[in-house]
């Protein structure tokens, strides 16, 4: 029971400073997220990177082998090809996430207040994103999906698109950023909310138009929370993995093998914990590299509004 | 003070959440947890678990069902958890691995013990579970086979009786009359058929034949039957094989003559079989006039509204003969049971004419292992108007080939599933097999 040890240790000598008396609830309200974030991330950081080093099943206890997943991990194709089609996810659906839920955001923000209309710009991510990801994938179907119907009506062709190599990362993508975009748009909406509205009647006063609004004053005031909300999803996005596990399996071929669903086959289908630790790990520094790039260039921490 | 207090309760929270999964002990019957895949097939084997709790008042039996997709990885990581089921449905692809690892209880032992007979069930489907180190893991309890499913509309509008069906011909160079019924049957957009001149292949409306997948290392209702029918066995021996065939030229043809059905578009391409729906909801819609199915998926077919089905043999190959796959499940127990007495007694039940014969033959949806089963089972089967003679005429003609059992069949089926699914989309020749081979050959060295 070590992690009532501190508490304890503090609350035993009376007579503090009010500063030192406010450390003690503060640690109390930490706690319960600082065990969770130890017990279930930090240690299986910390262990999956000592696994990343060794040859394990998960039956029998794990053998060191040094470097030998990482040696291997660079020269299998299917890792590259991972590390390709997971960026091209990312790509896509941040992308167009991003551009989409600003506008939504914005014009949420300058034309209604409507709890309706924020409501139902929710409601896609309410749906579990299995379910998301499987009605989709019937209504996309290629022979008797209700959108190939429709596109036929039209007299276009049927196309496949989760069954084309070269389609299904961008439907899976934009499936994606479907279900995404009103959580992220409320986000962002969120943020301009911060936005004093005296900014707006200065610039309205100056002659400023609507346009000119949200590229001089809307954007650069938003920067702090669009760095934030980019974090977030850009992470998520390299994430994508039950979408899918529920549709393409992977295929066809290997166009959808994202990395995530690369490290759970490795680990849970084909036993091989050690090369799956090791792929995650790769991971874990490309994430990190890339979150700390992003705050960087975004300048995240500091603000505009002085 | 109040900081301490909230530490401490939160301390209690964490213990009593942690320390509560011991059951008392002598309190009521003991509990044996089941797990199975196929959702078919589970109001039979509850009626099996109601008629064994009958039986035996001490045990109780809890059926638990996971989608095929997930069924194995969940059991994974409930062997690693320690919350593994008792007793669970089995399969042949998958159950070596878990041998290997010492996860699955031997039985030697108890069959010696109570004197199981094993020549009860169809022959040779009891040694498929004596794993590579010798000992056995489970006791049959179905068996299956290959047999094509066809739309009676769309035969009666080809104007095709169905009896043409029972003696079909196919070989790897025209594909015989078997490919001449498929492309009779195909039709496209514009009402022209397969065979006739004029015929768009790029505008589809009823393949004659449905596709699944690329069939991964195994192909069993996909190519199988072809590739067996034409002398290709798929590894040098079985079970256990030491080098896989998917080199052979008589393999390299079967799978270049079924590809080719793609691009004459008698069969769906690869991108439309991936791209939603399943091969039965295609057929479901019309969509296939024909299909290649296991035995175990029959009642489903049937339960499709609008479309009437008939069954029909696979066709006789080059070697003269049908073939199908001849695979069956079975039973295992999991190492770490709590109560082994319980879950043999359950496997045991399971595997007996109690359940098999007088239970699961009746219920008309699977082949039991017992052979004195099958003839009960034709007859449930016959009961709802489906006559399953294509199904079992492999087993009274020997015509079945048992499923292979290889070590490491996760990371043959991952390098099968890449190249057949690149040859089937016509993204790598069929002779990247030769590669292929090479590969998955080391996996088993």
């Amino acid at each position: 029971m070590s992690i009532s040890h501190p508490s304890v240790r503090l609350a035993g000598s009376p007579g503090r400073r009010r500063r030192r008396s406010d450390l003690l609830p503060a640690l109390v309200f930490v706690l319960p997220a600082a065990a969770g974030f130890t017990v279930f991330y930090l240690w299986p950081a910390i262990r999956g990177l000592y696994l990343s080093l060794t040859s394990y099943n998960v039956f029998t206890p794990p053998r060191f082998v040094g470097l030998d997943n990482y040696d291997r991990l660079l020269s299998d194709h299917l890792f590259w090809n991972a590390l390709k089609v997971t960026a091209e996810y990312v790509l896509i659906n941040i992308g167009v996430q991003t551009v989409a839920a600003l506008l939504l955001a914005v014009l949420m923000h300058r034309l209604t207040r409507s709890l309706v209309v924020r409501g139902v710009l929710l409601l896609p991510f309410l749906v579990a994103n299995v379910i998301v990801a499987l009605v989709w994938f019937w209504m996309l179907d290629f022979q008797i999906g209700i959108v190939n119907q429709m596109l036929d009506w039209l007299g276009l062709e049927r196309v496949a698109f989760f069954g084309d190599p070269d389609l299904a990362i961008p439907t899976i993508a934009l499936v994606n950023t479907w279900r995404h975009l009103g959580y992220t748009a409320l986000l962002i909406f969120a943020g301009l909310q911060m936005i004093p509205p005296a900014v707006y009647e200065a610039a309205a006063i100056d002659g400023a138009s609507e346009r000119q609004m949200f590229f001089r004053v809307t954007l650069p005031l938003l920067r702090p929370v669009m760095a934030l909300v980019l974090v977030l999803t850009v992470i998520g996005s390299f994430q994508v993995f039950d979408t899918v596990a529920v549709t393409t399996n992977g295929g066809p071929i290997n166009a959808t093998r994202v990395i995530y669903y690369y490290i759970f086959d490795m680990a849970f289908n084909r036993f091989s914990f050690g090369y799956a630790a090791a792929l995650s790990s790769v991971l874990f520094v490309l994430l990190a590299g890339i979150a700390y790039i992003q705050l960087r260039l975004t300048r995240a921490g500091e603000t505009d509004l002085a | 003070m109040k900081g301490r207090i909230s530490v401490l309760a939160l301390a209690a929270l964490l213990l009593s959440g942690c320390g509560q999964s011991t059951t008392d002990p002598g309190a009521g019957p003991v509990t044996i947890d089941y797990w199975m895949w196929d959702t078919n097939q589970q109001p039979q084997y509850q009626a099996c678990a109601d008629a064994f709790t009958k039986a035996n008042p001490d045990y109780k039996v809890k059926i638990t069902q996971y989608g095929w997709s997930d069924y194995w990885s969940t059991l994974t990581a409930a062997f690693v958890s320690g919350t593994a089921p008792d007793v669970f449905t089995s399969h042949l692809s998958n159950y070596p691995q878990f041998a290997a690892q010492g996860q699955l209880l031997p039985i030697d032992d108890l069959v010696a013990r109570d004197k199981i007979d094993l020549s009860l069930y169809q022959d040779g489907l009891a040694d498929l579970w004596v794993a590579k180190d010798g000992k056995r893991y489970g006791l049959p309890k179905d068996f299956d086979t290959v047999a094509l499913i066809y739309n009676k509309q769309k035969l009666k509008e080809a104007g095709i009786d169905p009896k043409e069906l029972d003696d079909l011909r196919w070989n790897p160079q025209d594909g015989g009359t078997y490919e001449k019924l498929i492309a009779r049957l195909t039709v496209d957009e514009n009402g022209k058929r397969g065979d006739e001149p004029g015929f768009d292949k790029k505008h589809v409306a009823t393949y004659g034949l449905g596709l699944n997948s690329s069939g991964s290392g195994s192909g069993q209702t996909e190519w199988s039957m072809y590739a067996m029918s034409n002398g290709w066995a798929y590894g040098d021996r079985n079970p256990w094989p030491t080098t896989l065939n998917y080199a052979d030229p008589r393999f390299k043809e079967t799978i270049k003559w079924f590809t080719s059905l793609i691009d004459k578009g008698y069969m769906p391409s690869m991108s439309i079989v991936t791209s939603g729906v399943a091969q039965m909801d295609a057929y479901g819609a019309g969509k296939y006039a024909m299909v290649t199915e296991g035995s175990w998926n029959t009642k489903a077919y049937w339960a499709l509204k609008g479309v009437e089905s008939g069954l029909a043999p696979t066709p006789v190959g080059p070697t003269g003969k049908r073939a199908s796959l001849f695979n069956g499940l079975a039973d295992n127990i999991s190492a770490t049971t709590d109560n082994p007495d319980a879950a043999w007694a359950w496997m045991k039940f399971l595997a007996s004419p109690a359940c098999q014969t007088d239970i699961v033959a009746d219920h008309g949806v699977i082949f039991p292992a017992i052979k004195q089963a099958t003839v009960r089972a034709e007859k449930a089967f016959a009961k709802q108007g489906i006559d399953v003679k294509p199904f079992t005429m492999h087993v009274e003609q020997g015509t079945t080939h048992l499923a292979l059992i290889a070590d490491r069949w996760a990371d043959v089926s991952a390098v099968m599933t890449e190249t057949m699914d690149a040859i089937f989309s016509f993204k790598a020749p069929v002779d990247s097999l030769d590669q292929a081979n090479e590969k998955v050959n080391a996996l088993l060295g």
